[in-house]
């Protein structure tokens, strides 16, 4: 390090050579990764909705793509309405919608804690081998312990009986609140109802351990109330007249198929 | 420290001058990541390639570098590998990615790579700092990894995932540790190793 290089316009050039030198490797690198992490992000979607769907087996054995494009169609919905509009459901972005101020309401009974709320929402139809829709997939999203976790829920054709319950995206504690993934809590859903004889919205997560026989209750996760409140608020919001609830009244109203 | 061959800035920061160990370097990192160890491997690897390129580039410029403005230089650099090493995990590896989220981002700030680039790459030549790069990549990794190794193992019943311990909810016998599983246990785990290699290696011992 002489002292001989320390003029002012060397010492502007050097810095300047650097900064375009990185600021090439760095957009290269991200301009030549781009495609490859979309389909990463695409594939992680994609697997999570087969998840859902109770189509995982399928999936890895005939892969996760063509079991999801022969199986799975979405649908764009308007949620206040509960009616289909036109829209390219893979273009769609919740997290950016709920964002973008024109795009999102603020939801009136927040229980969720999700702050903005995109209007629109994609949903899921999931048909058998005899070409009947047998699942419709709901995502959701609501506060947990630490932060927003983002999933999907897998209801029956009568949009009344759980299927499936799967977290795609959280930030809960390993070993406590995280065990929202734990294939046994996972396994305690499919054949719980969401609503009661009433119409009204009875599912509920039982801290102590739902009686048996109870097909509204869902044993709470131990050790992790906040979170297990979370998942209750959550699917409560998004089954309600704020989230899917004039969906599933309109779609229950005409033939599913 | 002065004997500066190959092999030699390769495996000393593996014990004798570990960058956590002794120099105390990138600790929250090491908090961060090792909750399991199928992390720990990916930050070490990660850790390695940001440190020995970061070293490399620095150690060819390095008579070029005026030193009024070196220490924004070796962040440019640094900076721009971190990105580069971030896009190829979020392109190759999306899982992993999403559970180590902000920490390879993080590697910026971790203290070993300016470090080693400050020390070391600014002085030598450019081979033996990009062998001195891969070294203290190491020295932290194998800290990361032994930690990851409690931390997993008694905090989740697993290793790479898989189940070794069979945890009481699964219908096992093993109560999982619920301190092993948050960060801060990472502290007694690496206190514990500070003082396993200082019994071993008393040299390592500071002096009052």
């Amino acid at each position: 390090m002489s002292s001989n290089k320390e003029t002012f316009g060397k010492t502007l050039g050097f810095v300047v050579v650097v900064c375009l030198v990185c600021a090439a490797l760095v957009s290269v690198s991200a301009v030549q990764l781009k495609p490859l992490q979309t389909a990463n992000k695409l594939l992680d979607k994609q697997t999570k909705i087969l998840e859902a769907a109770g189509l995982l087996e399928i999936g890895a054995k005939d892969g996760i793509v063509p079991t999801y494009n022969k199986f799975v169609e979405a649908k764009m919905i308007d949620l206040a309405t509960g009616q289909y509009i036109d829209g390219n459901p893979d273009m769609f972005d919740e997290r950016r919608d709920a964002r973008d101020p024109a795009k999102s309401v603020k939801p009136e009974n927040d229980i969720a804690g999700i702050n903005r709320q995109a209007k629109t929402a994609v949903v899921y139809f999931v048909r058998n081998g005899a070409g009947e829709v047998d699942t419709v997939i709901l995502p959701i999203v609501g506060s947990g312990l630490w932060d927003l976790m983002y999933g999907f829920i897998g209801l029956e054709a009568d949009l009344n009986t759980v299927k499936s319950v799967v977290y795609s995206d959280h930030k809960e504690t390993p070993g406590l609140g995280a065990e929202v993934l734990n294939p046994k809590w996972k396994a305690l859903w499919p054949g719980k109802k969401m609503f009661n004889e009433q119409g009204d919205i009875a599912i509920a997560i039982v801290k102590g351990g739902a009686k048996a026989g109870d097909v509204h209750g869902v044993d709470a996760l131990s050790g992790a109330t906040l979170t297990s409140n979370g998942v209750e608020r959550t699917i409560h919001f998004w089954l309600g007249d704020e989230g899917y609830g004039p969906f599933i009244k309109a779609t229950r109203a005409k033939e599913l198929n | 420290m002065s004997d500066n061959s190959a092999k030699k800035v390769l495996t000393q920061p593996i014990v004798d001058n570990n960058p956590i160990a002794l120099q105390v370097l990138g600790i929250c990192s090491a908090l961060a990541v090792t909750s399991s160890m199928a992390n720990a491997l990916v930050m070490t690897i990660a850790v390695v390639l940001v440190t020995a390129f970061s070293n490399l580039f620095i150690s060819i410029i390095r008579n070029h570098i005026p030193s009024s403005v070196r220490i924004i230089v070796q962040m440019a650099i640094i900076a721009s590998l971190v990105i580069v090493v971030d896009q190829v995990l979020k392109a190759f590896s999306y899982q992993l990615s999403k559970e180590l989220s902000v920490f390879v981002g993080l590697i910026i700030t971790n203290c070993i790579v300016m470090g080693r680039a400050e020390a070391f790459a600014m002085k030598e030549k450019p081979v033996v700092s990009f062998m001195d790069g891969i070294g203290n990549g190491l020295g932290y990794g194998a800290i990361l990894i032994v930690v990851a190794f409690f931390r997993e193992l008694f905090g989740f019943g697993t290793l790479f995932g898989i189940e070794i311990l069979p945890l009481i909810q699964n219908d096992g016998w093993y109560q999982a540790n619920g301190l092993l599983v948050l960060p801060f246990s990472s502290f007694f785990i690496i206190g514990l190793v500070i003082w396993a290699i200082r019994q071993w290696k008393p040299e390592q011992v500071e002096k009052d």
